[in-house]
């Protein structure tokens, strides 16, 4: 029978050269649910997105993506990605934003066949989504980081996704706008029941949007929804990420500890 | 030149090999260009020239080949050539850059050697270095129109893969596409264009004619479609003024393809200059 966890990890462990990155995270995502993913820099949230997305291999453990081993998995059209390169993309580049928005499409259309109006249409529409359908025809590079981020999120959008992915997606976006962006987000979890997956250091924002929190530090040390984080006190954060602390401390880091810069 | 042109088989050929490959270089200068390899282009064709001065000693000491087009091996050096840089990119991971002086100067140091065995430092090197309006034989031709014709359509097949992988490429391989294939399958007809435009731009100056046109277009086009466009226009348009040129003042076509490409540079960058300056007019 299939259940409606949508991606499923059991186990996961990876390291660079000698040194865990992730180990043993188990971690469920169900269908319809806005997920945070919180944990200090290094902790291991963006190799985890990795993991999920097959983008580097796991030491061990197992992932699964829509009740299929990751080996097997080719419906990428499902999920969308906006990761923390995109805003570091090289802005010189010579495209316009609905050509970007259309390469959301490469999965779907798949190999030897062409970009048609059709496509062309779904682009300004996952644009319109957005709000940067004024923008379609504006050069990528002359974009404020914030509209750029918007576009990035339209080509995520584009394949129609049930799964979309971004990876600290409000670096670089002034503060006016991160409100506005969180309010997109609700807007797709709410009304399109697009599943998000969002990878955060901004523990205070991203708790009172999403409907569950994970918080990691190399291991998951909390998960659940939102209201039950929200209902721990300081000491209790210190208490969970106490092992955590620790352990950056002896790596005389302790400035990384602070969750809510 | 219009009367000579009917009159000469070997302008023809220069025309026509001159008007193809003023298609396909900026065609793939621009993936080139988006994608900071532009240095590739200068490695690869120095290694060309040691397929061609192996060709050479090979023509001079073993009899019977003599009938041999060197631009084959040319050709044959310049793929393998492609792929030893790609493997040397994985070998310096964190240096990929390292590859390309390895292997031009590799190229030009077995290059000078073969060329020295072969006796042949004569003019013939000079048109293989710098062009020629009379070298291109109506064979070359024939194997530049085919090699132009499967590049264009392998482009037309694969632009929305070549286009993602040149604009993000973690996104291209979330999108399923295989990077490293496509990839190779590029640099291969980079090498063979690099190849096929040497008779007519010289050796030295091929690059140039995959990276200045698609400078100049990057300038004007707001879109990928427009840069395309914009680069093959300059491309050709440089070729044809520098082949004509080269004919009536009977210099080498490399030096005036090369000038001609400069000065549509030069414009581009004054028509934005205006431009930029009239926007600023027109906000205060």
């Amino acid at each position: 029978m299939e259940d409606s966890t949508i991606v499923k990890l059991r186990d996961v462990s990876f390291k660079y050269d000698k040194e865990w990155v992730v180990k043993d995270v188990d971690l469920n995502i169900k269908a319809g649910q806005f997920l945070g993913l919180v944990g200090p820099n290094g902790s291991g949230k963006s190799t985890l997105i990795k993991l999920m997305l097959g983008l580097v291999k796991p030491g061990h453990g197992s992932i699964h993506l829509f009740n299929k081993p990751l080996r097997q998995y080719q419906d990428w059209q499902e999920i969308g990605f906006v990761s923390q390169k995109a805003n570091s993309f090289n802005s010189g580049f010579p495209a316009t934003v609905i050509e970007v928005v259309k390469t959301g499409l490469v999965s779907r259309i798949g190999a030897f066949k062409f970009f048609t109006k059709k496509h062309k249409e779904k682009a300004m529409d996952a644009l319109r989504t957005v709000e940067m359908d004024e923008y379609a025809y504006s050069n990528i590079g002359e974009l404020s980081g914030g509209q750029q981020q918007r576009v990035f999120i339209a080509r995520a959008l584009v394949s129609d996704p049930s799964l979309l992915i971004l990876d600290e997606p409000t670096v670089g976006v002034d503060a006016k706008h991160v409100t506005d962006f969180y309010d997109l987000l609700g807007r797709l979890n709410k009304e399109q029941g697009i599943t998000l997956l969002m990878v955060t250091h901004d523990i205070g924002t991203i708790t009172d949007h999403a409907t569950h929190v994970v918080c990691m530090n190399k291991t998951v040390h909390f998960h659940g929804a939102s209201e039950e984080y929200k209902e721990f006190s300081e000491e209790d954060l210190n208490h969970l990420y106490g092992h955590a602390v620790q352990q950056l401390t002896h790596n005389h880091d302790h400035h990384e500890v602070n969750y809510s810069d | 030149m219009i009367n000579n042109f009917f009159q000469y088989e070997f302008l023809q050929n220069a025309a026509i090999t001159g008007v193809l490959i003023g298609i396909v270089a900026p065609l793939l200068g621009v993936f080139i260009v988006v994608r900071r390899l532009s240095l590739i282009a200068d490695a690869l064709s120095h290694i060309t020239l040691t397929g061609i001065a192996a060709s050479l000693l090979l023509e001079k000491k073993v009899t019977g080949i003599n009938e041999w087009n060197p631009i084959y091996l040319g050709m044959a050096f310049s793929v393998v050539g492609a792929i030893l840089i790609e493997r040397l990119r994985k070998v310096y991971k964190h240096y990929e850059e390292l590859a390309i002086p390895i292997i031009l100067s590799g190229g030009i140091g077995t290059g000078v050697i073969l060329i020295s065995l072969a006796e042949g430092f004569n003019t013939d090197l000079f048109s293989y270095l710098f062009g020629s309006v009379t070298a291109v034989s109506r064979d070359s031709m024939w194997t530049v129109l085919m090699i132009t014709s499967i590049v264009i359509v392998i482009v037309i097949l694969f632009y929305k893969e070549l286009f993602v992988l040149s604009f993000d490429e973690e996104h291209a391989s979330v999108s399923g596409v295989n990077g490293r294939w496509i990839h190779l399958l590029f640099i291969v007809m980079v090498a063979l264009v690099i190849a096929s435009s040497m008779q007519v731009v010289g050796i030295l100056l091929v690059s140039a004619l995959m990276t200045l046109p698609v400078a100049s277009a990057i300038r004007i086009a707001k879109s990928f479609k427009q840069t395309i466009g914009l680069s093959i226009a300059f491309g050709e348009t440089s070729v044809l003024v520098g082949l004509i040129s080269s004919y009536h003042l009977s210099v080498p076509p490399g030096g005036t393809i090369v000038v001609t490409a400069i000065l549509i540079l030069i414009m581009s960058i004054l028509y934005k200059r205006v431009q930029a300056q009239q926007w600023m007019k027109g906000e205060a």
